[in-house]
């Protein structure tokens, strides 16, 4: 919304300057984005100028020499325009002076005459966007006044950005009694107070009829006629302050109904009544697939919910949006029917999203206007019709409404203003602040009986509402205390699996992984690239209805694409070695039930659960290597091992047993990737990436884990260890060294120790791996360090050799044999 | 066999007097003591001697033995200080050489970094952290929080649909978590949402994926002056201890009343100008920096969890949402909001 400061002054005038007034408005609550200036920014140099001859360039044909009286004495002036005439009183600029666009005028010599300055249009003033010639002004000033005096120079125009809850700030009105409310200056009467003399024939009635079929949909449609027109340009004072207010304008009548459209809010809309047939409007609902062109040349197809103004011959217009070409005001016309409506504004906003088009009056209608402003809309523009159009009013006004609702009363009681605020503001200030808005407001006791005026009758509706009235009027910057709540009882802190978490992530990072943040989405595409086929159910992304691109049009079901594209976009700068990881959600078709809250899991607080499943995950890849590279070595490229040590060292930091056991992944290296658990639960897959998916990313080689952080987190030990007494007495530690079949995994060779170790044994950790002609044909050895230890006592030789026997038992299940 | 026996002494002594080495005493050793040594021969074959013989003969093999026994020892201590300063002299290495690396630590992302500290701040005000869904229902985004269908306040946030399910949608806030928060627990409430937000906008100020944080604090007899000094401990947590906050009158379906905050601008002191005169371009001369929407939770939002305990005539309070990556931007001087997603390491390891 643009508020010319001069049209905001007729109404209330401050006496602030406008830096000073738009600090003011943004502090109450209307948002100045910024203070535009229309015209020169400075009125010297600019005077009116009388034009006493005119003769045609000696060697020029399109170009005038022209004598023009400017005050202090005639000069010579050159003139380009065609329209340019002996006897006119125009706008001159003179040299020395600067033009809007920042150019300086000086003395000048057009094709070997000397000209003095230059006679100006409109467009050259900025008061208009374009023009055919100079600009003649209605005689009377005398030449040498200054310009500024006679046209609105140098405007500054207030550019405000309207919260979709003020409707009356859509209009300068508004705008003004906003200002009044919030400086105390004087508010002029009603623009709408006096209504325009009806001297036409006959009545309304004869010459126009309206129907309206969806009163729910029109609450109110108002109709005036007006006969004896005479299409014209505006006077300059009305296309400056259009052009000032950003709206360009067409022809007299046209730029009155914008005129009053950005004076009250009320959008109108203006019929060559002789272009309706039998002048008869009809409001109704499309036909599915209906049709008509609209003002702007498009021709645009309707459903059924879309409401329409019709003739007998069809569509006329698109209710509250866009008038049709057909009924369009022309330079023929001289009957004209004025239409001032009101429209449901939840309707209006769906049918301007549904078509794409979205008009200064649907910006309003949509936001839903209350019916009372038809009337004041339509007195200020009978006024001006007749004033400047040469218009007969013909008495009547065709008004088809609906009920009309209520004036809306509010009791503000004292002790809410101040339970809420936390700052007193006395009744009367209150009431002053109220009245100023155009509430009406008698005390009752302590609290206010309220009235809420017409236009805020949709935003005003509650006591909660008035309280931010006569709160932001009062002034919050100036006097709000500044306070902390009492917490009583409660104690703030992050859950155990939110510290873990971030334990979680620290350990990530201090083993050398720097955190990224991916996308959510993804392409729908990705899992292909992934090799997942399309029965698995990652490949079944939740798919967005309206996305930005076809790139970012699905959720991702793993974070493994995104560390994807990550360490190639990476890769691609000249990054050497990554290694990155992610702690983020991903996002599953499968519901999960309610059970619980463990947001980790997807399990969120309310009464309804999650529409999808959005387990919280942690994922790591790494290219290149692992271990630094220097003059002693080191720089090895990071391999399954590589990154299966750096998740087993996350995992003893959280005090969680993972086991790995192989498994495939489509997207990985199927000789070298794992599943992980934890306990019983699957918690997610570890290995060297497939070679194609790395090819796909442009990736030499990558190696990855993704793991869901639920179960690892409640798994985690971290913070609630026992204490264990190991000192009294002394552990024994053994070296073992088994020779296996070459397919048994060490897994299971730390399982068999491990259950024949029993509760005695408290470690067995595999430290070498052999293998060599000497064991065999598809053999193994490895050797393991075993530690026994018994809580209440010391172990025995006896003991332990016992436990050797057992140990040696169970890895013959599994065809094993110890080397002594 | 006495004379042998002198004779092997002597020539012992001096052999282990004049050794070099460790390995040389080892063979001497080995070559006078050892198994096959002939003074242990002759130890051996004593029992094998006339009975008269066997005490001279045992007497003088076993001195000798002994002597030669305390001369390698005594040579051995010798030799090994000597060697082992000759050790130390051909240790030496070159202490200009580059250490051993070890593993470096990897590098916080900005927006965790910056997230953990606004929990932080709220965690020692006195609140919770709690999380919701992404994917969530139009309900919890829009309805519940005072957003009817067709509402205008909805076109606020372009918002992304769900194929298939009319009412999904990705939250265009963290606000959803509001009414979910009371749903789960009677008053009073005290927390804070950090967690993505989606709004279908991609431009160099707008990204389609960014973080908030949401506050929400509803108990008896909480006000809007509660609200500015909870804002103001946070802001002078993340900005600085002079910061000053404003408070503008704007409009969020909601709340009521409705603020925008504002925070003095920490690279000015909240003037507009600089030390060298010239304006501040953090806050383009305004002195201060829009940071975060707030207000008092709209009694229709309570109205949607009466049934849990929220009475509006009895219970009240405020929210508020702030933007993690502005926070980070002006903590940091990220001058593009792109910048974060891009995840380029050399960005990434310029923050600890
Ligand atoms: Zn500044």
């Amino acid at each position: 919304m643009r508020a010319p400061l001069s049209w905001l002054r007729e109404y209330c005038d401050p006496g602030m300057d406008p830096a000073a007034l738009a600090d003011r408005l943004v502090m109450t609550g209307t948002e100045v984005e910024r203070i535009d200036t229309v015209g020169p920014k400075s009125g010297d140099g600019f005077v009116v100028g009388k034009v006493l001859a005119r003769e045609q360039h000696p060697d020029a044909d399109r170009l005038s020499v022209c004598r023009v009286d400017t005050g202090e004495g005639e000069r010579t002036i050159v003139c380009g325009a065609p329209n340019v005439d002996a006897g006119q009183t125009v706008a001159v600029v003179l040299p020395g002076a600067t033009m809007p666009g920042g150019m300086k005028i000086r003395k000048a010599k057009l094709r070997g005459v000397a000209s003095e300055g230059m006679i100006l249009s409109a467009a050259e003033l900025e008061i208009a966007e374009e023009a055919d010639g100079i600009m003649v002004l209605d005689d009377g000033p005398p030449p040498g006044t200054p310009l500024s005096e006679v046209l609105p120079l140098g405007e500054p125009v207030l550019e405000i950005e309207v919260t979709p809850n003020r409707t009356d700030c859509f209009g300068v009105h508004g705008v003004a009694r906003e200002v009044h409310a919030i400086t105390g200056a004087p508010l002029a009467p009603d623009p709408w107070a006096e209504d325009a003399s009806a001297e036409g024939e006959g009545e309304a009635s004869d010459y126009a009829s309206v129907r309206v079929d969806v009163p729910e949909l029109c609450p109110r449609f108002t109709a005036r006629v007006f006969t004896d027109i005479a299409v014209a340009p505006s006077p300059a004072w009305l296309q400056a302050r259009l052009t000032a207010a950003g709206q360009r304008p067409i022809n007299n009548v046209v730029d009155i109904t914008n005129y009053v459209m950005l004076l009250t809010a009320q959008p109108l809309h203006a019929f060559d009544l002789d272009k309706v047939p039998g002048g008869e409007l009809i409001v109704r609902t499309a036909e599915d697939g209906e049709k008509m062109t609209t003002l702007d040349d498009v021709e645009r197809s309707f459903d059924a919910e879309t409401v329409l103004v019709c003739d007998r011959e069809g569509p006329s217009g698109i209710a509250g949006i866009m008038g049709g070409q057909r009924s369009e005001v022309s330079d023929a016309t001289t009957r004209v029917l004025l239409e001032v409506a009101c429209w449901n504004g939840t309707n209006i906003l769906r049918t301007s999203r549904m078509l794409g088009l979205r008009s200064e009056a649907s910006s309003r209608f949509e936001k839903q206007l209350h019916p009372d402003l038809c009337l004041r809309a339509q007195r200020i523009a009978s006024r001006l019709l007749i004033e400047l159009c040469g218009a007969k009013m013909v008495p009547g006004t065709i008004d088809e409404a609906a009920e009309i609702p209520e004036p809306r009363r509010l009791r503000l009681r004292a002790s809410r203003v101040e339970g809420l605020l936390g700052m007193t503001i006395s009744q009367d200030e209150q009431k002053v602040y109220l009245e100023r808005l155009g509430f009406e407001a008698s005390a009752d006791g302590d609290d206010l009986e309220v009235v809420v005026p017409p236009d805020r009758h949709y935003d005003v509706t509650r006591e909660v509402d008035l309280i931010e009235e006569v709160a932001r009027v009062h002034g919050i910057d100036e006097h709000l205390p500044t306070t902390l709540p009492a917490t009583g009882t409660e104690v703030g802190g992050l859950s155990r699996a939110q510290r873990l978490r971030r334990r979680a992530e620290d350990g990530l990072r201090d083993l050398g992984f720097d955190q990224v943040v991916g996308w959510s989405f993804t392409d729908p595409g990705e899992a292909g690239r992934l090799r997942i086929p399309d029965d698995d159910p990652r490949a079944t992304p939740v798919l967005l209805a309206n996305p930005l691109s076809e790139e970012q049009s699905a959720m991702r079901t793993t974070l493994l694409g995104s560390l994807l594209d990550v360490a190639a976009r990476n890769n691609a700068r000249g990054a050497g070695n990554l290694a990155l990881f992610e702690s983020a959600r991903v996002y599953l078709q499968d519901a999960t039930p309610a059970d619980g809250v463990d947001p980790l899991a997807g399990h969120f607080a309310g009464d309804q659960p999650a529409p999808f499943s959005e387990p919280h995950r942690f994922a790591a890849l790494a290219t290149g290597s692992l271990s630094e590279r220097s003059w002693r070595g080191g720089g090895e490229a990071a391999d399954f091992f590589a990154l299966k040590g750096a998740l087993e060292a996350l995992a003893r930091q959280l005090g969680v047993a993972l086991s790995f056991a192989a498994a495939e992944q489509p997207f990985l290296h199927p000789g070298r990737s794992a599943a992980i658990s934890i306990g019983d639960t699957a918690a997610g897959w570890l290995g060297e990436v497939h070679p194609l998916v790395c090819r796909t990313w442009d990736l030499d080689a990558a190696v990855a884990f993704e793991i869901d952080a639920a179960p690892l987190l409640a798994a985690a030990t971290v913070g609630e260890e026992r204490y264990e007494d190991v000192t009294t007495f002394p552990a024994v530690y053994q070296d073992l060294a088994v020779v296996v079949p070459a397919d048994v995994p060490a897994e299971a060779v730390s399982e068999a120790i491990r259950a024949g170790g029993g509760e005695l044994l408290q470690g067995a950790e595999v430290f070498d791996l052999f293998e060599g002609e000497q064991l065999g044909e598809n053999r193994k050895s490895l050797a393991l360090n075993l530690e026994f230890r018994a809580p209440d006592r010391t172990l025995t030789d006896e003991e332990v050799a016992g436990l050797r026997e057992a140990i040696k038992a169970k890895l013959d299940e599994i065809g094993g044999t110890l080397r002594e | 066999m006495l004379e042998r026996i002198e004779e092997i002494r002597g020539e012992a002594s001096a052999a282990i007097a004049a050794a070099g080495s460790s390995a040389e005493l080892e063979e001497l050793r080995v070559r006078y003591l050892g198994r096959k040594a002939e003074l242990t021969g002759v130890l051996r074959g004593i029992a094998e001697l006339p009975p008269e013989e066997r005490g001279e003969v045992g007497g003088a093999a076993n001195r000798a033995r002994k002597e030669l026994e305390a001369l390698l020892e005594q040579s051995a201590e010798r030799l090994s200080a000597s060697e082992l300063e000759q050790q130390l002299v051909s240790d030496r290495i070159d202490v200009t050489l580059p250490g051993a690396p070890p593993r470096p630590v990897g590098h916080p992302h900005l927006i965790a970094r910056t997230t953990r500290l606004i929990e932080d701040t709220m965690v020692g005000l006195g609140y919770h952290v709690a999380e919701g869904p992404e994917i969530e229902h139009d309900y919890y985004n829009f309805t519940a929080l005072n957003h009817p269908p067709g509402h205008p306040a909805r076109m606020l946030q372009d918002t992304f649909y769900v194929q298939s399910h009319p009412d999904v949608l990705l939250r265009t806030h963290t606000s959803p978590m509001q009414v979910r928060s009371m749903e789960a627990k009677p008053p009073p409430i005290f927390v804070v949402v950090p967690g993505k937000v989606y709004r279908r906008d991609s431009d160099a100020t707008h990204s389609p994926m960014f973080h908030q944080v949401e506050g929400l604090a509803i108990g008896e007899g909480l006000t809007l002056a509660d609200l500015q000094g909870t804002l103001l401990a946070m802001c002078r947590a993340l900005f600085g201890a002079e910061r000053e906050l404003r408070l503008r009158p704007h409009f969020f379906p909601f709340t009521e009343p409705s603020v925008e905050v504002d925070v003095s601008c920490f690279q000015c002191g909240g003037s507009g100008e600089l030390a060298g005169g010239e304006r501040c371009n953090l806050c383009k001369g305004q002195g201060w920096i829009e940071i975060l929407g707030a207000g008092m939770v709209d009694p229709n939002v309570l109205g949607f969890v009466e049934g849990h305990g929220y009475d509006a005539e009895r219970v009240q309070g405020f929210a508020f949402g702030i933007g993690v990556e502005r926070v980070a931007m002006l903590r940091h001087g990220v001058p593009d909001l792109r910048r974060f997603f891009d995840n380029d390491v050399r960005m990434l390891e310029q923050f600890g």
